[in-house]
């Protein structure tokens, strides 16, 4: 499904590298995790992935589906069905959340030629939804994210993936800021989305957040690349022994 | 002082192209205020309050040329009950205009009290105005008390059922128009007052407004779309005790407007708001100049004001608040704030507080910048393609002074509006 092949990135506005060289495949139907030490280049990776500006592509390619990702504008990626849950969600003042969702929402229909949602049809669904995400009525109403909590924010980028039902979805350390209770609903949340059409991209520092959604395939990444890839065992030896000792080992 | 010789030269030049109205209860208001210009003498780019705004074309005798800005939007309060008086080119059209008749209200013209001897608003017509050119002069509006051809006269007795509604239509590509309104909401009246149009090639308008305790006023205008048209227009407004006001203005596209407002807060627990919403593209000027008063204990009032500027439009805010010494318990707020959609446009902002009295709440603040990348990128990361992202930021920007308007249904209309210049550029 998520074919990347080679990835070299490059800041913009400096002259840095940052990711040297990914290679990457995320099957229809399995969860990928990528875990990596701070500066490793994981969100890097995800906002790549999801077309923000500031860093150029310098070698390599990025495909979903077989379409080229890396030609698209952001919009483009949304609607051929990839999602980015943010790991700082954007507030914006004066855009309420339900207009936002419903806007997304059809605008991703339109650009597939699909029909647009009713507003009936769209509010049964993000109200079921929101239920099951313990999103209430007050949240759906306020501008976006704007005096969320961080675990309301999260939460709400969960909603946003589950009313978009995208193909493939990165989640860019999800779990950070979220105490325990708020970590589970979450994972629920996007266990609920898990089946055999659509693949995900995790990316975490944390094994915890693997307990509740359970990976098919862990990467280790660090200095911009993929230095170790295993099964799930993967992410309890860094858990209990750090990254110290697979960086060593693969130096 | 005696003016300077070009400043003389070019009172005496507008003055000559001018006659005054004959009669009637007004002639010593007019007269006054006559001589009120004469002192005063007309704007010009050096006077400090005209800094950014280049007076010339709103002096110079003759309307520079304006032409009828054709489109097929339906006027934009049409859907509402209203009551509905029709100026064109600045001429009253009673075929166009309902009948003045609402319960709660006292509605003359102007031109028609001109040879009455006696009249309520004698006591009103010029005098806020004059009291409005201390400690800055305002000499464009006693141009305006002088020789204005005519208005409305309302007396908000009761709680009318439905707004009145002044429209103004531009007919006539070199229309120069004066009008003249005033206002009084006796205690505890109320009155929503609309005001709809670009009105002429040139406009001038004055509106006083005097609020009685208790009394309730709220103001919506849209100035219309016309792209040539130049306005300058004041507003003076006298609150009493635990009275309301306010006012919201619209201002999409025009070559020159600069709307003054200046509101005197003297009763206790008076409530003064004014909001404006400007969205300006290419050859725009639009100017926002305000002067509060706190004079009473426990007042409140509000400057709202967002431009959104592309393609080298300009706007401009000059707000002051002024808190006397008896003042105590003031809140105000002051906002002004100026989104550019690209790299050629302009804000020029000046900020102003002057606090006498020592138990007061004042915040203000004023930003200029461009829209946010990130937010950009993240509409555009759920699929909103980047121009629907950025007007449905654009919107949000302008939301807080549109969300200054009470009424609902007129809110919701000049977001309509909004959304529509927006879409018109994509």
């Amino acid at each position: 499904m998520l074919n990347i092949n080679n990835l070299h990135v490059r800041l913009e506005d400096e002259d840095k590298i940052i990711l040297k060289g990914v290679n990457l495949t995320v099957e229809a139907g399995k969860v990928h995790a990528i875990m990596g030490p701070n500066g490793s280049g994981k969100s890097t990776l995800s906002y790549v992935l999801a077309g923000k500006g500031g860093y150029e592509v310098t070698e390599g390619s990025a495909t979903l589906d077989g379409q080229d990702l890396l030609e698209q504008d952001a919009e483009e990626r949304a609607a051929a069905g990839l999602f980015l849950a943010f790991q700082y969600p954007v507030e914006i003042p004066g855009v309420g959340n339900m207009t936002f969702l419903r806007t997304a929402v059809n605008a991703q229909r339109k650009a597939r030629g699909e029909n647009e949602m009713s507003a009936a049809e769209f509010l049964k669904e993000v109200r079921a939804k929101a239920k099951s995400l313990k999103i209430n009525a007050d949240m759906l109403k306020r501008p976006v994210n704007v005096g969320f909590s961080g675990g309301e924010k999260k939460r709400n980028e969960i909603l946003q993936m589950a009313m978009l039902q995208p193909k493939m979805c990165i989640l860019d350390e999800t779990d950070s800021g979220l105490d325990v209770d708020a970590m589970k609903l979450v994972a629920e949340g996007v266990n609920a989305l898990r089946d055999e059409n659509r693949g995900f991209l995790v990316i975490t520092h944390y094994q915890r957040l693997l307990d509740h959604i359970k990976p098919d395939v862990v990467h280790i990444m660090a200095d911009g690349r993929i230095i170790k890839t295993g099964g799930p065992e993967l992410a309890l030896e860094v858990e209990n022994n750090g990254y110290a000792d697979i960086l060593a080992e693969e130096a | 002082m005696a003016l300077p010789e070009l400043k003389q030269t070019a009172t005496q030049t507008r003055l000559s192209a001018h006659t005054m109205p004959v009669g009637g209860c007004l002639t010593a208001a007019r007269n006054a205020a006559l001589s009120r210009v004469q002192t005063l003498g007309l704007p010009s780019r050096r006077d400090e309050y005209w800094k950014y705004t280049r007076p010339d074309t709103l002096v110079q005798p003759n309307a520079p040329t304006a032409h009828v800005f054709q489109h097929d939007d339906t006027p934009i309060f049409d859907g509402f009950d209203q009551l509905k008086i029709v100026f064109v080119d600045g001429v009253f059209d009673p075929d166009a205009s309902d009948d003045l008749q609402l319960e709660g209200v006292q509605i003359d013209r102007l031109a028609e009290i001109g040879d009455q001897d006696i009249h309520w608003s004698k006591d009103l017509y010029g005098v806020l105005e004059a009291r409005g050119q201390d400690p800055v002069a305002r000499p464009l509006a006693a141009l305006n008390t002088a020789f204005a051809s005519d208005g409305v006269v309302i007396r908000v007795t009761g709680k009318p059922s439905k707004p009145i509604s002044l429209v103004y239509v531009h007919n006539a590509e070199n229309s120069d128009v004066m009008l003249h309104h005033v206002i009084r909401v006796e205690q505890g009246a109320e009155l929503t007052l609309l005001e709809v149009g670009p009105a002429a090639s040139r406009f001038n308008k004055c509106t006083e407004i005097d609020v009685a305790d208790g009394g309730t006023l709220h103001h919506i205008c849209a100035q219309g779309r016309d792209h040539e048209r130049r306005a300058a227009t004041h507003m003076f407004a006298r609150l009493g005790k635990e009275s309301t006001f306010k006012s919201f203005t619209l201002t999409v596209n025009g070559v020159l407007t600069r709307s003054e407002a200046v509101l005197e807060l003297l009763g206790d627990d008076a409530v003064a708001h004014i909001a404006g919403a400007c969205v300006g593209d290419g050859d725009f000027h639009h100017d926002d100049t305000v002067f509060i008063t706190h004079d009473a204990v426990n007042c409140e009032s509000r400057q709202v004001f967002k431009n959104v500027l592309r393609n080298g439009a300009t706007g401009v805010f000059q707000g002051k608040i002024l808190v006397k010494p008896e003042a105590q318990k003031t809140d105000g707020y002051q906002i002004s704030q100026a989104l550019m959609l690209d790299d050629d446009s302009q804000f020029l902002a000046k900020p102003e507080l002057e606090i006498y009295a020592d138990d007061v709440a004042c915040s203000h603040g004023s930003t200029s910048g461009a829209i946010d990348e990130t937010a950009l990128f993240y509409l555009q990361s759920r699929g909103i393609p980047r121009e629907a992202a950025t007007d449905l930021l654009t919107l949000a920007f302008l939301a807080e002074a549109v969300a200054e308007i009470e009424n609902q249904d007129i809110a919701a209309s000049i977001i309509t509006r909004l959304e529509n210049w927006l879409s018109r550029r994509r």
